[in-house]
């Protein structure tokens, strides 16, 4: 019974962690947490994971000649388009 | 989003042919730099698709009822992330990512967009972007977890 109870407010506040984590306050204050270990865990992967992945995928800059290619492709698809 | 740079030089040139065959019929609805984001991001799905990967259109990543079951969490707590990601294992779970859902993944946490350009960029509401991203954060923790459980096994 006990567990049914905690399962539902697991279930609410889960319901409403997007919008929660998106409104940007302090999520770790919201007060079912304050009783819950598995919600805690479970907001606290979701920030390692934002947290990671700004350092994904560092910027790569493009080859030098990229421009040009795209310029000739351009080029040569106008050309064949050309009425003669 | 395809994790390649070649590819993505490719992927470059290929938006900017579409941009000049499609220039004209920009009709300044929204932002031109919002048009012209979304006929990248289109390019990249179209590229995915033909390669055969999961792909989900923009349409279907941004409808709110699609949800093949990013896990909820209720129980005991279970295996947790400890506070730390290796990231090679990240980059695998964000690539296995059914492309709708990386792309907002991708676009908002790792790119820094705010919620209310991804919705320009995607024809989407505010709110769907917010769920979408939790999704996605949801399903990359179903895979991190899978991944260290099966580490743990060895």
């Amino acid at each position: 019974m006990t567990e049914d109870r905690n399962n539902r407010s697991c279930q609410e506040f889960q319901e409403h962690l997007a919008d929660l984590i998106a409104s940007g306050e302090d999520v770790s204050k919201n007060p079912h947490l304050q009783t819950c270990a598995n919600c805690r865990a479970l907001l606290a992967d979701l920030e390692t994971i934002a947290e990671a992945a700004r350092q994904l995928f560092p910027v790569e800059q493009p080859k030098e000649d990229l421009w040009d290619r795209i310029e000739l492709a351009i080029k040569k698809e106008e050309d064949s388009i050309q009425p003669d | 989003m395809v994790g390649n740079a070649a590819e993505a030089e490719d992927l470059t040139q290929e938006a900017f042919l579409q941009l000049h065959r499609k220039i004209a019929t920009f009709r300044g609805d929204s932002a031109f730099s919002t048009w012209l984001h979304r006929l990248a991001i289109n390019v990249v799905l179209m590229h995915l698709r033909k390669k055969g990967l999961p792909v989900m259109s923009l349409d279907e990543a941004m409808e709110p009822s699609h949800d093949d079951g990013p896990g909820r969490s209720f129980g005991a707590p279970d295996l947790s992330l400890s506070g730390s990601i290796d990231r090679l294992a990240l980059e695998r779970a964000v690539a296995d990512l059914p492309a709708g859902y990386r792309l907002i993944f991708v676009l908002h946490d790792v790119e820094g967009y705010e919620h209310n350009e991804i919705a320009g960029m995607l024809d989407c509401s505010i709110g769907n972007s917010k769920s979408q991203l939790h999704k996605a954060r949801l399903k990359l923790r179903d895979a991190l977890r899978t991944s260290l459980q099966r580490e743990g096994q060895q």
